[in-house]
């Protein structure tokens, strides 16, 4: 009878970081290339399209303070887009980067989620969807950061942070609109009903996310709606206004199915780069 | 002059020494070295300098790059590459003491070493850099750049930028 090798301490620890993932699925990273990309991608567009959406408040904002905060928010969106598109097209092998993934595709090929494609409305609007987007990025960066791939663990510990100080700052806005005047109270009830429809798209799985969520790499954010619930919730309840009761919910971002705005945005942020192909800094 | 396969000792320090002698473009009374952007000189065969970014959208961190090549190439340090490193995030801890006192001479509160573990909105006493008062209050979360928040002291009523905790 053939005798077994002798178990080595290292192989214990493999054994244990591999026991959701199935012991034989390893390189489960090298396996699962394109979906990683396609992940990758997804996450990236999310902060690219609502990191321009936020730049559009430059010159617009209420006051000072505001017009500071919305831009650095829009810029530290921007710096994760740039390392999670940087991924992608490294992990690709095709040449291009993050500036060729996020320049050089039409409308169809983005895979954001509708929510953060949608205008910005009024300053009770932006801090509506910036409120409901930002602690669902918060909850989802901070289970990334226990990513079996390791660059992506590296990208969402880095960003979680001031992720962190957007959820904070979108929520006490929310308080102060919400628990304000007549006016402010209104707009900030408004503006959760109307972007209350998109929430639902922020949780969805498919297989291609529920495939990487089993081996570690992807986040199951199914998973994280009962915490994103609960905040919701408890700051609403601070700012004395009611849950929204919403409509359907509107999904399809991640398919490429976008709304009309989407173009227009991409027109202006595209602009240069299509028109001047191989300019540079 | 090119750099050796592996750097001895003496080279890495005057590698250090170099960097030592380059700002930070935002707020040039202080060195990446003692902000705690260089996180050191790799050695053995693939020796490299290491940097990391503040924020990760800091408009800074491409002029950083390119002001941290320009010393090197000037000190003859032209094959020396550059690496950018996520991982450890930089944090407010990693600031020199040093760092910390030419922050706070320029106008700008430093964060308090250790409160990157705590709360961002932390009971921590903010001191005016200008005339010493605890009695600040923040104006706003964000300010001119994406390391600061902008604060006001009611004690000599003079604006001031403060390092965020991060």
């Amino acid at each position: 009878m053939p005798s077994l090798p002798t178990i080595q301490p290292g192989d214990v620890a493999e054994a244990d970081r591999a026991s959701h993932a199935g012991a034989f699925d390893a390189p489960a990273v090298e396996a699962h290339r394109d979906a990683i990309v396609e992940y990758c991608i997804r996450l990236g567009d999310d902060s690219l399209i609502l990191g321009q959406r936020l730049c559009e408040w430059c010159g617009h904002a209420p006051v000072l303070e505001v017009e500071l905060s919305l831009a650095n928010l829009g810029l530290d969106l921007i710096g994760q887009a740039t390392f999670l598109l940087d991924l992608a097209g490294e992990l690709e092998g095709r040449g291009r980067d993050g500036d060729a993934i996020a320049f050089h595709r039409d409308v169809l090929a983005f895979r954001n989620c509708l929510m953060v494609e949608q205008p910005n409305g009024d300053f009770a609007q932006t801090i509506a969807r910036q409120f409901l987007f930002s602690t669902y990025q918060l909850a989802l960066f901070e289970a990334l950061t226990r990513s079996v791939e390791p660059r992506l663990a590296e990208i969402a510990a880095k960003a979680v942070k001031e992720v962190r100080y957007h959820a904070e700052l979108a929520a006490q806005w929310v308080v102060r609109l919400g628990d304000g005047t007549d006016e402010s109270r209104e707009r900030m009830i408004d503006g959760l009903d109307w972007f209350w429809r998109f929430v639902d798209e922020l949780f969805q799985m498919d297989p291609i996310e529920q495939a990487l969520a089993d081996r570690g790499i992807a986040v199951d954010k199914a998973a994280l709606r009962g915490g994103f619930d609960a905040t919701i919730a408890k700051v609403l309840d601070e700012a004395t206004i009611s849950l929204p009761v919403y409509p359907r919910a509107v999904v399809g971002g991640r398919k490429g199915h976008h709304s009309e705005h989407l173009g227009h945005l991409l027109a202006v942020m595209q602009y240069l780069p299509r028109t001047y192909p191989d300019a540079s800094w | 002059m090119a750099v050796q396969a592996s750097l001895d000792a003496d080279t890495e320090r005057r590698i250090l020494a170099v960097l030592a002698e380059v700002p930070d473009p935002e707020i040039p009374v202080v060195s990446v070295i003692d902000l705690g952007i260089v996180r050191g000189v790799r050695g053995g065969d693939a020796p490299a300098v290491l940097i990391t970014p503040t924020y990760t959208g800091c408009p800074a961190t491409l002029a950083i790059t390119a002001s941290v090549r320009l010393a090197l190439d000037a000190a003859g340090f032209v094959d020396l590459p550059i690496e950018t490193v996520l991982s450890p995030p930089w944090n407010t801890d990693w600031i020199s003491e040093r760092g910390r006192q030419q922050l706070k001479d320029y106008g700008i509160a430093p964060p308090p070493r250790g409160s990157h573990a705590r709360s961002l909105r932390g009971a921590d006493m903010v001191e005016c850099p200008r005339c010493g008062s605890e009695k600040t209050v923040e104006v706003s979360r964000f300010g001119s750049t994406p390391c600061k928040a902008l604060w006001r002291c009611t004690q000599c009523l003079e604006p001031f930028d403060r390092f965020k905790c991060h």
